[in-house]
């Protein structure tokens, strides 16, 4: 039987896994069970982004995402060379943002030829709640980044895994005033149970997943974020940042030889048809 | 539809949400400007006040007229106006302008917001100008200044066969072009105010100049102090008329890029 399988539209967002699974930390959630000695996809340099950049003629903005992007010694350079063709937004957990690098961003924020966003991404408005998923000290470290970019005019998105938003919204905004952060921004992330989630929270019932009904509807390349996007890491393309460890997902070696209808019969697509959700917006 | 031909000027403007009154400045400048022809990028209603009143006009004025979301969606009777925005709060204030707007627009005016098309072309000397709400691709695509790049802009041109692309819906006026001299023109919206923290809001006027198409955005002074007493009648939100008298956005901001939003006030 062919796989269940949507339309591509046109490539509007691109993911690059710029860091790898390689991140100084090691959530209890995280969907690419990224870690210190996790290389499973390895870095990209400057060089390879750039590479593919130009494959990817006429993408309108570019997410930035690991692992933990910082680690990469070439963030700048990648960081410029994406500012430069499209908006571009970084996924971070805010920990290894020092001065320099704050002031670096300050300088992009304000001034590159397209947009750019920071997110950090946090578990809870407080260290106890934070740093339980996280890891100890996770939060002190990551209120240094954001105060380090507030500093230099940088206010950053932050990115939270959870549900019932409505609840918790405002302990969030409140936290980020006290840290300087003028106009809180917060998305809410829902709980996809894939990598290291599986573990904590259980993984998907055998009947989870989209049918042919769903994938069928006119609006479904747009409901769903991987009709419009395309996520490269070191072992090739992705439909998206969720499914870079499932072999069966891998598209291609390039990305314009992927803009064509692909795959989506895993479990967690449910998750992005119910929610609407997207990495992105 | 055929493409419209004008000689030498063209005025655009979109999103006149409900504002009659700097309907009436905005037609009155362009004409006195020599304008060949005046296009309107859709939505009609929404924000201010009595939407009947800004229909009726745009009806009469005989314009290049294209489908905005809010036009779509009060013509037909849908339940919400397919703004795009993703934030709840956003999505509230959004709703309260919009069951307001479709209540008050009659059976007449709904008729021919849903008959609209959703493009149109005029050509401007050897130029092809493709006209839309919010992009080529969606009525409901926001295009900034900062998510914009020429690259997506020229894939545009290509796709859609012309060599300016005039859009309207986030309500800021920019533009970028290609060293070819193709490119997209957000014209603004002259609903209300361009989060600059003037009053004024803002069209845009083409003129050919020699084998270029040069753009000049045009800011409107217009009775604002009206339409906030008429929002005040209404019941519509304070918000929404904070807006008006402020120049700044104090709603619906969630979906701004970083770049946009941090000129604003909110
Ligand atoms: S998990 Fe979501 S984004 Fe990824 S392929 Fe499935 S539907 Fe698309």
């Amino acid at each position: 039987m062919p796989r269940l399988s949507l339309p591509f539209v046109w490539l509007d967002t691109l993911w690059i896994q710029v860091s790898g699974t390689l991140c100084n930390i090691a959530c209890r959630h995280c969907l690419v069970s990224a870690g210190p000695k996790v290389d499973r996809h390895r870095m990209l340099s400057a060089d390879e982004v750039v590479k593919l950049l130009d494959d990817c003629e006429g993408v309108r903005e570019i997410w930035l995402t690991g692992g933990e992007p910082f680690l990469n010694p070439e963030i700048l350079a990648i960081l410029d060379a994406c500012l430069e063709r499209a908006a571009v937004g970084v996924l971070t957990n805010g920990m290894r943002i020092d001065e320099p690098m704050a002031r670096a961003l300050g300088a992009r924020f304000r001034e590159a030829a397209h947009n750019l966003e920071i997110r950090v991404s946090l578990d809870g408005p407080d260290a106890a709640a934070n740093d339980a998923i996280r890891g100890r000290g996770a939060f002190l470290a990551a209120m240094g980044g954001i105060s380090r970019l507030v500093t230099e005019g940088v206010e950053p998105i932050v990115a939270v895994t959870g549900l019932e938003p409505e609840k918790k919204v405002e302990e969030f905004h409140k936290m980020l005033r006290l840290m300087g952060v003028s106009r809180p921004r917060v998305k809410w992330i829902p709980p996809f149970k894939v990598g290291r989630e599986v573990a904590r929270g259980g993984g998907y019932a055998p009947f989870e997943g989209l049918n042919s009904a769903q994938v069928e509807e006119p609006e479904a390349p747009h409901r769903l974020q991987c009709g419009t996007s395309r996520t490269v890491t070191s072992q090739g393309v992705f439909p998206c940042p969720i499914l870079i460890d499932e072999p069966s997902f891998l598209l291609g070696a390039r990305v314009s030889e992927t803009l064509v209808p692909h795959p989506v019969d895993h479990p967690a697509c449910s998750t992005c048809w119910e929610t609407g959700f997207s990495c992105s917006r | 539809m055929q493409p419209v031909i004008a000689e030498r000027r063209v005025a655009l403007f979109g999103g006149a949400y409900s504002n009659w009154r700097a309907l009436d400045a905005v037609l009155l400048d362009a004409r006195r400007r020599g304008a060949d022809a005046v296009a309107f990028l859709g939505d009609a209603g929404g924000f201010g006040a009595h939407p009947d009143r800004t229909i009726e006009r745009l009806r009469e004025a005989q314009l290049i007229t294209v489908q905005g979301n809010y036009d779509d969606s009060v013509g037909n009777s849908r339940e919400d106006c397919a703004c795009g925005y993703t934030d709840p709060r956003d999505n509230r204030f959004a709703q309260i302008s919009y069951d307001y707007t479709l209540a008050n627009t009659s059976d007449e005016s709904r008729r021919w917001l849903s008959g609209l098309s959703i493009s149109r072309q005029v050509i401007l000397g050897r130029h092809r100008i493709g006209l839309y709400h919010g992009s080529p691709r969606r009525t409901n695509e926001f295009l900034w200044e900062s998510t914009t790049p020429l690259g997506f802009i020229r894939s545009l041109c290509l796709q859609e066969d012309v060599d300016l692309i005039a859009c309207t819906h986030t309500g800021i006026p920019w533009e970028r072009r290609l060293p070819d001299g193709k490119g997209l023109i957000n014209v603004g919206a002259i609903g209300r105010p361009a989060n600059d923290g003037r009053t004024s809001v803002w069209y845009t006027f083409l003129e050919l100049q020699g084998d270029r198409v040069v753009t000049e955005f045009v800011p409107i002074e217009y009775d604002w102090r009206g339409l906030v007493e008429d929002m005040a009648a209404e019941g519509l939100p304070r918000e929404f008329a904070e807006t008006i008298a402020t120049g700044w956005w104090t709603t619906c901001l969630e979906i701004l890029p970083s770049r946009e939003r941090f000129r604003g006030r909110f």
